[in-house]
């Protein structure tokens, strides 16, 4: 039996009118904006399942458009979020389709920076302003964006799963989830690794230098 | 902590205190927070509420599908002309929880209570009640947390969701929360309060779940205004000592066995009710534009 705090039971205080589809949607902006920077251009959702039918009804686009710019679920701006980033001079575009096998309220956020690159995050609102990211760039990763986050790809050697996890507990940040994932053996793989705490720029810098690593992200919520 | 009704009753007979302070107590030990804090939070909230409970009686509210809108306001003037066959009590607070509703369907700041489609009851029936009772800004502080350890209970032994339980799950939750804190606002005891919420629980067993075009907008509106005055009967019953001849206990267990007991259509998914009338698939593709 889960412990509600009082607060799991009135609240969240957010901008209507649901909270899976618009509450969840604008996290899902949010959390998105964290892993692809926020020197974008371009944002075009693809929407899929329950959101590609009901987002006009609900406002889900407005929501997650706030959520891309930063905004709070609670953020009265939010109705106006997609007159805000006219102004603000990033192109916006909604996609209707089916991203196969996936829960029912799930988008798929491509980015388009500002030097031409792009990056893709999919995620799904899967309940009560709950949501969870699903895949980066096409790499299967799973977490929830509410702990400090940090996503490594590597390739498969020996030791630098341990060497990264000592950079880590170094700093003095406590590991709470670790998720490994590797096409094979010394293959491409993921690491995901949520902390208690702030995930600093120089742990990032160090984890980079380590061999074997490809890329690291770290998203510190906010 | 407590799981279940009696439990909390136990608790508030053993310290000679009221439900609320049960509550109070439990959250600063669960969050590590002081008294201060946990009220100060609570208060925030209830500032949203009275917000959400006010702004449609006075502006023409219309939602994002243009479903519905306008009703608020149209009730509140009409309260105001003095002819009602409920009362002024009964109308303002039917008027209140239609003004959250139409907040939220207009993309406005509400309080999820449980639920953004529930929003309206808690408001409507603490702030109406208030009114009546004079009760001040910690009363009505109080009567919140009292409310939120009903939902503790409801959530713990059942479920908010309408795609799992219904609009029992929803309004009906909403309405014995709010039937709760304001039986406790009034002066009653913990044992009233428990009755009304079940009271409250029994009157809308098995309400189903089927929002047009599925979106929170209609039935969700008017339900928020019923399930308002049902909180506010509810209450007035357990007042007047009336006992609700089930314990809330078995009300709660009953609620969700009732609701996953309901065929998949009438959970939220906009497949039955309703939403699939000849006039509900109409606005569907209206509104959807197919
Ligand atoms: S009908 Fe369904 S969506 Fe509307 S308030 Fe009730 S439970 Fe919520």
């Amino acid at each position: 039996m889960k412990n509600y705090s009082v607060f799991d039971i009135l609240g969240p205080i957010m901008i209507g009118p649901s909270s899976s589809h618009t509450a969840g949607a604008a996290r899902l902006g949010k959390v998105a904006r964290g892993i692809a920077g926020e020197d974008f251009k371009a944002v075009t959702f693809y929407l899929h399942g329950s959101f590609a039918k009901t987002y006009k009804g609900h406002g889900t686009d407005r929501a997650l458009v706030a959520g891309v710019l930063g905004m709070e679920t609670y953020d009265e701006r939010l109705r106006n979020a997609l007159f805000i980033a006219k102004d603000m001079g990033i192109d916006i575009k909604f996609i209707e389709t089916d991203l196969g096998d996936e829960h029912p309220n799930t988008v798929n956020i491509e980015f388009e920076k500002k030097d031409g690159s792009k990056i893709s995050v999919q995620g799904a609102s899967i309940g009560g302003g709950n949501i969870i990211i699903n895949k980066i760039q096409g790499d299967s990763v799973e977490f929830t964006g509410t702990n400090p986050t940090l996503i490594i790809k590597k390739y498969d050697l020996k030791g630098s799963i341990n060497t990264i996890t000592s950079i880590i507990a170094e700093s003095d940040i406590n590991i709470g989830m670790m998720k490994v994932t590797r096409q094979g053996k010394g293959k491409e793989g993921l690491m995901i690794l949520e902390t208690d705490s702030k995930i600093t720029d120089e742990i990032v810098e160090k984890i980079e230098k380590v061999d074997g690593v490809i890329s690291v992200r770290a998203i510190n919520p906010v | 902590m407590y799981n279940y009704g009696y439990e909390m009753l136990q608790l508030a007979k053993e310290k000679n205190v009221r439900l609320c302070d049960i509550v109070i107590e439990n959250e600063v030990k669960l969050t590590e927070q002081s008294v201060e804090v946990v009220r100060e939070k609570m208060g925030r909230n209830l500032d949203v509420m009275m917000d959400s409970a006010k702004y449609g009686l006075e502006n023409d509210v219309k939602s994002v599908s243009g479903l519905i809108g306008g009703d608020a306001k149209k009730l509140e003037e009409y309260r105001k002309n003095g002819k009602t066959l409920c009362g002024d009590v009964i109308v303002k607070a039917m008027a209140r929880a239609l003004s959250c509703s139409e907040v939220n369907a207009a993309m406005g700041r509400i309080v999820a209570a449980p639920t953004a489609g529930s929003c309206g009851i808690m408001p409507a029936a603490i702030i109406t009640a208030a009114e009546v009772l004079g009760a001040d800004r910690e009363k009505m502080i109080d009567a919140l947390f009292t409310a939120s350890g009903i939902g503790q209970i409801i959530g713990k032994n059942a479920t908010f969701a309408g795609a799992e339980g219904g609009c029992q799950a929803e309004c009906g939750a909403a309405a014995a929360m709010a039937a709760a804190g304001i039986v406790e606002m009034a002066g009653g005891t913990p044992e009233m309060a428990l009755h009304a919420a079940s009271i409250a629980l029994k009157n809308i067993l098995g309400l189903v779940c089927d929002p047009i075009a599925g979106l929170v907008e209609a039935p969700c509106a008017k339900r928020n205004s019923s399930g308002t005055v049902n909180a506010m009967t509810s209450a007035e019953l357990a007042l007047a000592g009336i006992k609700s001849i089930i314990p809330f206990d078995e009300m709660v267990e009953t609620m969700y066995r009732v609701g996953k007991a309901l065929p998949e259509e009438l959970r939220e998914t906009a497949m039955g009710g309703i939403a699939v009338t000849p006039t509900g698939i109409k606005l569907r593709k209206q509104i959807f534009g197919e």
